[in-house]
């Protein structure tokens, strides 16, 4: 606030935005007439003080006010800082911070639209409302065993009828949740491993996909080496395209042994395979199989996808193929996803519910729901706090 | 002389604190009023109950008192919630009220305890800590460790209609000058308030009109120590019931209750309501069930379980007769409700010492909890917990996953009580492994480790272990269907499985098996077996648990954590909790404020 008033003479009353003009505290020169806005803490989105300046464009004004701001002791923010300080202070809790931490790292539309719903506490409404139904469910079970053999208490099984079939209904519910892709694949990007035997064109494809020369181009066999990662966004989804060494059995090349080996790995953790050979694709993978070369190769079968990355034949129908995956592969975006730690604990709540319904001892049944219940708190991170966060901030703290 | 142990009360609480503190080692004296009426019910003449029974058996297999006492004068026995699992059992008996008192008496009989009457008034303070206390004659009387049990007897007031009286019982004195000090010592006092109905002459009721409530078949006993061949002749229970007319009696008397007049400002339970609550809340029932309790076997005093009362006597005449079987009934005497000083369990710690000041320990009422069980659990720790700092020994503190003791102490000191705290199983995180049946076999190493156990105990404990080894290798052994099915059991065909897990087929039972020994151990091993796959996930929940086990200082400035609401604040500080995870269970504490607490102790280590 004070280096503020030092940067703009005055400063506009709260949360009303002011035009000031930002002169240097050291020299008096005027760097720009800018829009000011003051937000006092705590009710601010870190619990701080904070002040907006917005500045017209043009680097040479944002540097020249970051200047004089440094100038008056002052520091740029690092990467997730603002999230820290937000958390720190209690403004926020752990399912918005992840969303929070997925917007920082955003770099597609999809991401930044999911990444937005669950920072904006979407993910902690649904939580609490399945929170909120279990504790209902578990208070119904804990009065009829503390309480049926006063009159006060309905004990009947039609009570407890009615709890199993309640958490059966949630775990249903649940599940729905759960079905739905993990959140993920919309930062990190989708996978799709390149593979197939050796010359059969991988590379040249992988740079015809991703626009450049990314990957090194030879008429001998065995060139690619190496697992080759190139991320690319098109049209709002984040795709990594991995260019594999080509598959053969009788290389007595060890290195090139070693890249089989990791292009078996990539194709195995592959969330697409795009396959090159002319036999059949790996078994048990999401694969498109493609008839490679088209250009200077004849007949192609009926469920193949003719590709010449020379001539760019296919290259559009192959994109379609990739997005018809992706589709499948991607939450959509008013879908409410969850992260894998967060899977992890609604799936333990799920499966807690599910055996609730099936349970006909009364003690048990508590015993799933109060399971249901915990597995809740410790998806907004009552529980195991220390490990949650430290896998937040290991994320966050970039540089530090 | 100076006395390691000077406990001030003799109910419940003060009762097992004596005997566990003498059991230590340590010089004890215990100091009552009026020591004939040491071991007194109060209240309710019943031992145990859901939860309550646990504690109970846990306090047997630490060597305290009630169970045994118990015992010694049960004319009813009831295990509550037979039907469900055994996690959930609760052992209940109706005491004899002499005979209760009598074997209270007779079991406080130890070397190193001396009782004596006394008035105490005063604590004596030596910096920080306590040095003694002084009596109302003005004897002083030294002591390293002072135990408080004063009950309600503490600023107590009591309540009838618009009659006042100061004192915790009817007859007897209220201790206001200690409660003074401990006002002036700046302790965090509040109020609170309990009740108890009119007491019935049974010779006045008509009990062919009432349906007959019979004492459990089975035979069994709150100590395993307990010879069930001495048990005394058994008594019913009848069970009347309130009706509309009751209801507009009590309705029409409103106005000449102190509860409802405001004279009342503590906080009465809402599960232990008195009569004129439960019809001013529930206006819609029809009746509510009154169960007729004889108070023993050579008393005509009935106690009317579910009508506890304040409302003047000629109202509580008119609403019991209004009840049928009750047309004639005659009130020995009427119910009342009572005010009383507790002190803010968060000011203790686990050992139920008060933090601020050394060597001074609470038990009991005093502490915010209601029910004789849940004060001599706490007697019992804070008694062996006072002789521990005088005598140099470790503290005897319970965990949570150990006892149900140790659910109600970490409950008292880190939450606090908004009413008088009873204990429930549904407290009891852990309640698959604290059973009433198994309490021995949490506690027994944890007792003799404290050196509680008497040698006898020692004895029995170590031949039901040898039992428990043998029967665990026998439930071991593989059967085939086909065999059980020769001796008579529901199964066939070639599967084969341990004993254990064939005890879990309905139908099957151990003699099918040809597995023998004691019932009881056995039964603790059957239960064992079928929760077994919940125990294992249990344990892997206690592993996870420690995750947390984040210390926070016990000075720790919640005030300077950004973004704590000044409930939180007061919550934290009053707690003083000594880990993240005691942070976490206290009420109203959300995730974001742990997170926020976690990192401001964190501070430097993060890169801001």
């Amino acid at each position: 606030m004070a280096a503020a008033t030092r940067l703009a003479g005055t400063l506009p009353s709260q949360r009303r935005a002011g035009v000031r003009a930002l002169r240097d505290a050291v020299d008096n020169r005027l760097l720009d007439r800018a829009l000011v806005l003051v937000f006092p803490g705590p009710t601010t989105a870190t619990g701080e003080d904070l002040v907006e300046l917005h500045l017209h464009g043009g680097r040479a004004v944002v540097a020249g006010v970051e200047q004089a701001l440094a100038g008056l002791g002052l520091r740029a923010a690092e990467p997730g800082e603002f999230t820290r300080r937000a958390l720190a202070h209690g403004r926020i809790d752990l399912t918005e911070a992840e969303g929070l931490g997925d917007l920082l790292s955003a770099e597609t539309e999809a991401q930044r639209q999911m990444a937005l719903a669950n920072s904006d506490g979407r993910l902690r409404r649904a939580v609490a409302q399945w929170a909120a139904t279990s504790t209902r469910l578990s208070a119904m079970v804990e009065a009829v065993l503390d309480h049926a053999d006063e009159d006060d208490v309905d004990g009947s099984d039609a009570v407890l009828a009615g709890v199993r079939r309640d958490a059966g209904a949630l775990a249903v519910e649940i599940a729905a949740v759960l079905a739905v892709p993990p959140v993920e694949r919309l930062r990190d990007g989708i996978r799709v491993v390149l593979a197939g035997p050796p010359n059969a064109g991988k590379s040249t494809l992988l740079n015809a996909l991703v626009g450049r020369e990314a990957a090194i181009v030879s008429p001998l066999a065995g060139t690619t080496r190496d697992v080759i990662e190139i991320p690319v966004t098109r049209e709002g989804v984040a795709w990594l395209f991995l260019d594999t060494a080509g598959l053969r059995d009788d290389s007595d090349d060890p290195v090139e042994r070693i890249g089989i080996d990791r292009a078996a790995g990539s194709i195995a953790a592959a969330d697409i395979v795009v396959w090159l050979g002319d036999d059949a694709p790996p078994l048990g993978t999401r694969a498109i199989a493609l008839h490679a070369r088209a250009d200077v190769r004849e007949g192609v079968a009926d469920d193949r996808l003719a590709v010449s990355a020379v001539t760019g034949q296919g290259l559009d129908r192959l994109w379609a193929a990739l997005g018809t995956h992706a589709a499948a592969l991607l939450p959509k975006v008013d879908e409410l996803a969850l992260n894998r730690r967060q899977a992890h604990h609604a799936d333990a709540a799920a499966g807690a519910l599910n055996r609730a319904a099936a349970q006909d001892d009364p003690l048990l049944l508590a015993e799933e729901l109060r399971y249901a219940v915990q597995a809740f708190a410790a998806l907004t991170g009552m529980r195991a706090t220390e490990a949650v966060l430290d896998d937040l901030f290991g994320r966050f703290c970039i540089g530090k | 002389m100076t006395f390691d142990v000077v406990i001030v009360g003799g109910g419940h609480a003060g009762t097992e604190a004596a005997n566990a503190a003498a059991r230590r080692g340590a010089t004890t004296l215990l100091i009552d009023f009026d020591p004939t009426r040491i071991g007194a019910m109060s209240c309710n003449p019943a031992i145990g109950g859901l939860g309550k029974g646990h504690i109970v058996r846990e306090i047997d297999a630490l060597d305290g008192l009630m169970a045994r006492a118990a015992d010694a004068a049960a004319i009813h026995h009831r295990m509550l919630n037979r039907s469900k699992g055994s996690a959930v059992q609760g052992p209940r008996v109706q005491a004899d009220r002499v005979r209760y008192a009598a074997a209270v008496k007779a079991l406080l009989v130890h070397p190193k305890l001396m009782v004596v009457a006394g008035d105490t008034v005063a604590l004596l303070t030596d910096g920080e800590r306590v040095a003694g206390v002084e009596l109302a004659d003005g004897t002083r009387i030294a002591a390293r460790s002072v135990v408080l049990a004063t009950g309600t007897f503490l600023g107590g007031t009591m309540f009838r209609g618009e009659e006042r009286e100061v004192g915790g019982r009817v007859g007897e004195r209220a201790a206001t000058r200690l409660g003074q000090q401990l006002r002036d010592l700046s302790l965090p006092i509040a109020r609170l308030k309990t009740g108890t109905p009119p007491r019935l002459d049974g010779r006045t009721i008509d009990w062919a009109a009432l349906p007959e409530q019979p004492s459990d078949a089975g035979v069994w006993t709150m100590s395993p120590l307990s010879d069930p061949a001495q048990r005394l002749p058994q008594l019913a229970c009848a069970i009347a019931r309130t009706n509309d007319r009751t209801h507009d009696i009590i309705r029409a008397g409103l106005d000449r209750s102190p509860l409802f007049s405001g004279s009342i400002e503590g906080r009465g339970p809402r599960y232990c309501p008195s009569i004129e609550d439960k019809v001013h809340r529930f206006g819609d029932r029809d009746g509510h069930q009154i169960f007729l309790e004889p108070e023993g076997l050579d008393t005509r005093l009935v106690y009317p379980n579910g009508v506890s009362t304040s409302l003047p006597s000629d109202v509580q005449l008119a609403m019991l007769r209004s009840v049928a079987g009750l047309e004639r009934v005659e009130i020995v005497t009427p119910g009342y409700a009572v005010e009383y000083d507790y002190i803010d369990p968060r000011a203790l710690d686990a050992t139920l010492g008060l933090r601020t000041l050394g060597g001074l320990y609470f038990a009991g009422q005093i502490n915010g909890t209601t029910g004789y069980e849940e004060a001599g659990g706490q007697g019992l720790v804070a008694g062996a917990n006072a002789a521990g700092a005088a005598l140099g020994l470790d503290p005897l503190i319970l965990s949570r996953e150990s006892s149900y003791i140790g659910v109600m102490i970490d409950d008292l000191v880190l939450q606090g009580v908004s009413e008088p705290y009873r204990m429930m199983t549904a407290r009891a995180e852990y309640r698959l492994r604290l059973r009433s049946d198994n309490a021995a076999t949490r506690l027994h190493a944890i007792g003799i480790a404290a050196g509680l156990v008497s040698d006898a105990r020692q004895v029995f404990e170590a031949r039901c272990q040898e039992q428990r080894a043998a029967l665990m290798a026998a439930m071991e052994r593989r059967h085939v269907a086909n065999a059980l099915a020769a001796k008579g059991a529901p199964v066939g065909g070639s599967d084969m499985r341990s004993g254990s897990e064939w005890l879990l087929v309905p139908g099957v039972t151990p003699e099918h098996l040809g597995i023998e020994g004691d019932p009881a151990v056995l039964g603790e091993l059957i239960e064992d077996a079928r929760y077994a796959p919940y125990l294992e996930r249990q344990a892997a929940e206690l592993t996870a648990a420690k995750v947390d086990h984040v210390e926070l200082p016990r000075d720790f400035t919640y005030g300077a954590v950004p973004g704590l609401s000044n409930e939180m604040v007061e919550r934290l500080t009053l707690a003083a909790p000594e880990t993240l995870a005691a942070a976490g269970r206290i009420q109203g504490v959300t995730p974001a404020a742990l997170v926020a607490i976690l990192l401001h102790h964190r501070g430097g280590k993060l890169a801001a």
